[in-house]
């Protein structure tokens, strides 16, 4: 066993209304720059819809995450020689398009037009070519609220299974949302697709970074996550990726993305897990079992074995304290509502999510509705089981079922509760739950107070720098040493940067 | 005057070159590793980049590895060996040849593309296009010496470029005369291939060094780094 610890974070899916706060806000901070206009860390998907970039989730098209074949472990691009057979044009890599080519409007000449019968319009500019596009096509969030064709967006890959038809007619449509960012994976495919070796998961907090330094620009990584979330910055010839804004985890405050969420649904913990059973867990021959297999290499904070080999592994204390107080620890392990994102990826993904609950549909409101105490049957929501096994379990309908009907007791336990003044102890243990649990959960879920959402201990800088040497050192600089990030043009090509200002030469 | 151009094109130019070469390797991958990538644009468009780069890609690796061993291996070893210079001089256009062509096909779709399609023109840098068109150029040059070779097959030619590589890289001062009679056509690549040597470190030409052979032999798939002072990971 050895013992590691990740920041990992969980959606509640029954809470998101949409809003786009997250991605918004992520743009702002972290991808407004050139080469990165298409790229959003975080987006938000409606689905059913075939998502950003298209067809994300079909890998017999991308060739993303892992294959098992014997029982070994391969990323699905191939092995190693056969990924660097692909080195000089990559078969598996999106094309700009496949996200959208970014644009802008022409906003001035709202200001500088000439007296005209017309309005004078905005009209739309490529940022790429800088030329003028007659029509946009395509855009980050193009099938939002059930935009477009149902035709179309019927190819989401999650319908697998499903008889989808019925769900094109206006009375049986259904919708909802999934805000999408990287998985900080414990078996990523980015890290092990990675040519240069630029890519590596952090010991202390599981965040997958891209080493921007030793980036060469081979682009396999794009391919490799299944998830689609490395964007190539076509401007710097660098891969991006979300950083799970690490500086401000280190300083135990959340990711913006979460601190903005208005409807409150991103939750941030410490999970520990077995790092040596990391490669057995993702290698589970039926794919099925590999929700399973995931909670299996996570370790019981509470556990007094666990926590002795935590400290010879060189888990902080403060992290070990954290990891009992884990939200996520509570949403994935102990009342199972969360799951992971694509378990068949058999990248081990870190960001899970709560399944939303739905109305009862209308076949089932037309005929009976069949009610098992005082609850719908999960099967007769809107959102068919299928179509979210498909997403969150790799197909098993059970967990999922379990969950929805947890939810649901959820809200009979408390109704009963606060309205009617009567505990119910037994709507708790018709799903195997008891009061108790039942009221945390609401407390964490329904209530979802900052410090109940957000449990994340700082990190130690102290370890990873001598900070004798910190003392009287410049902070953030582009450029070499202290020199304030004058970058011109140089001879060697480098990129245009901003010189930064200091206040002393504003005024 | 001859002479002396010879000798400063042939005889010092080279060292100009190779020391630019060295010197701004070492410098751009020291202070601007951020700027040290292959420069991929296909995201931006992939038609034409497929067969191109592919077809390119392929030839180069093949003419350069053909005459660096070609140029480079010493004379004694190919009489050692028994090889006539004849066999290897009908050699290097075969191969040469086939690779030369299948390299300037590549370049070829590859400079159309970058000179006609919008999205790559207007995001390519002058040095992109530049060292792609002497590319190119140079492409063009040494199949336009074959020809020429086909007039000496015995490979006496040959040998002189082999002697003055080779003197070159052993400070022999006069390795210039070697070339001096020369065809035009082969003192135009050589003059071409050394600007291009000059230019390497100035131009996303540079990701060739970092080439990811390591991949091959790296343990495992994952990496993980510590923060923690002193402690190393695979």
């Amino acid at each position: 066993m050895k013992v590691r610890a990740q920041i990992g974070k969980v959606l509640n899916l029954d809470k998101c209304i949409g809003c786009h706060t997250c991605s918004v806000t992520c743009k702002n901070v972290w991808t407004s720059r050139d080469g990165m206009e298409y790229a959003w860390f975080n987006n938000v998907e409606t689905k059913p819809g075939i998502g950003y970039p298209k067809d994300w989730e079909n890998q017999k098209r991308w060739n993303g995450g892992w294959d098992v074949k014997g029982g070994r472990l391969k990323p699905r691009m191939g092995g190693k020689w056969r990924l660097l057979s692909k080195i000089f044009a990559n078969p598996d890599l999106p094309e700009i398009d496949d996200y959208y080519e970014p644009f802008t409007f022409d906003y001035s000449h709202l200001q500088q037009a000439k007296e005209s019968q017309a309005f004078p319009t905005a009209r739309p500019r490529s940022l790429v070519t800088g030329e003028r596009m007659e029509k946009i096509n395509w855009g980050p969030n193009w099938e939002e609220i059930l935009g477009g064709e149902f035709s179309k967006r019927s190819a989401d890959y999650n319908f697998e299974g499903v008889e989808k038809e019925i769900y094109g007619q206006f009375e049986n449509t259904f919708m909802m949302y999934l805000p999408r960012l990287c998985e900080h994976c414990l078996n990523p495919t980015c890290v092990a697709a990675c040519p240069a070796g630029s890519i590596y998961k952090r010991e202390e907090d599981g965040i997958v970074l891209i080493d921007q330094d030793k980036c060469r620009g081979w682009r396999m990584c794009v391919s490799g996550c299944p998830y689609k979330k490395i964007y190539y910055n076509w401007k710097t010839g660098k891969s991006e990726k979300c950083i799970f804004c690490y500086p401000r985890i280190e300083a135990g405050q959340p990711t913006v993305c979460s601190e903005t969420c208005v409807g409150r649904i991103r939750y941030l913990g410490v999970m520990l897990y077995d790092a040596d059973r990391i490669e057995e867990a993702a290698s589970a021959e039926n794919v099925e079992d590999l929700y399973q297999a995931q909670l299996d290499i996570f370790l019981d904070p509470n556990d007094p074995e666990v926590i002795a080999q935590a400290r010879k592994d060189g888990v902080p204390e403060a992290w070990l304290e954290a990891a009992r107080h884990s939200p996520v620890w509570k949403m994935a392990m102990e009342w199972k509502v969360a799951f992971p994102l694509h378990p068949e990826y058999r990248t081990l993904p870190m960001v899970w999510y709560v399944p939303p609950l739905s109305p009862i549909s209308a076949a089932a409101n037309a005929g009976q509705i069949s009610v098992n105490n005082n609850m719908p049957d999960v099967r007769s929501l809107r959102i068919p089981l299928k179509y979210l096994a498909n997403l969150l379990t790799a197909g098993a309908t059970e967990p999922v079922a379990l969950c929805l009907e947890r939810m649901l007791a959820m809200r009979g336990y408390m109704r009963s509760k606060t309205v009617e003044g009567v505990v119910d102890e037994g709507i708790a243990r018709a799903v195997g739950l008891t009061g108790a649990q039942i009221e945390d959960m609401y407390h964490v879920m329904a209530i979802a107070n900052y410090e109940d959402r957000f449990v994340i201990p700082t990190g130690h800088r102290e370890d990873a720098e001598d900070m004798f040497d910190e003392r009287g050192s410049c902070g953030f600089t582009f450029g070499n040493g202290c020199s304030g990030g004058e970058t011109k043009p140089n001879l060697f090509g480098a990129p245009a940067r901003k010189k930064l200002q200091t206040p002393t030469e504003v005024f | 005057m001859a002479d002396f151009l010879n000798h400063m094109l042939f005889g010092i130019y080279p060292y100009v070159a190779l020391a630019v070469l060295a010197l701004g390797s070492i410098i751009r991958y020291d202070r601007e590793p951020y700027s040290w990538r292959s420069g991929s644009s296909q995201l931006l468009r992939r038609r034409q980049l497929m067969w191109g780069s592919v077809l390119f890609h392929a030839g180069v690796l093949v003419i350069f590895f053909g005459h660096l061993g070609g140029l480079l291996t010493p004379i004694i070893i190919f009489d050692t060996l028994g090889i006539p210079h004849g066999a290897k001089q009908v050699m290097a256009i075969i191969v040469g040849g086939v690779a030369g062509i299948l390299a300037f096909a590549g370049a070829t779709l590859l400079l159309h593309r970058r000179l006609v399609d919008p999205r790559i023109r207007n995001t390519s840098s002058f040095s992109d296009i530049m060292i792609l068109a002497l590319l190119w150029l140079q492409l063009a040059l040494g199949l336009g010496t074959i020809p020429v070779s086909m007039d000496h097959l015995d490979g006496h030619e040959m040998v002189k470029f082999m002697n003055w590589a080779q003197g070159i890289f052993t400070f022999q001062g006069d390795a210039s005369s070697y070339v001096a009679d020369a065809h035009i056509i082969f003192k135009l690549h050589l003059f071409l291939g050394l600007t291009i040597l000059l230019l390497f470190p100035f131009t996303r030409l540079v990701h060739m060094l970092s080439a990811p052979i390591r991949y091959v032999w790296r343990p495992g798939y994952q990496v993980v780094r510590s923060r923690k002072l002193g402690v190393r990971h695979g």
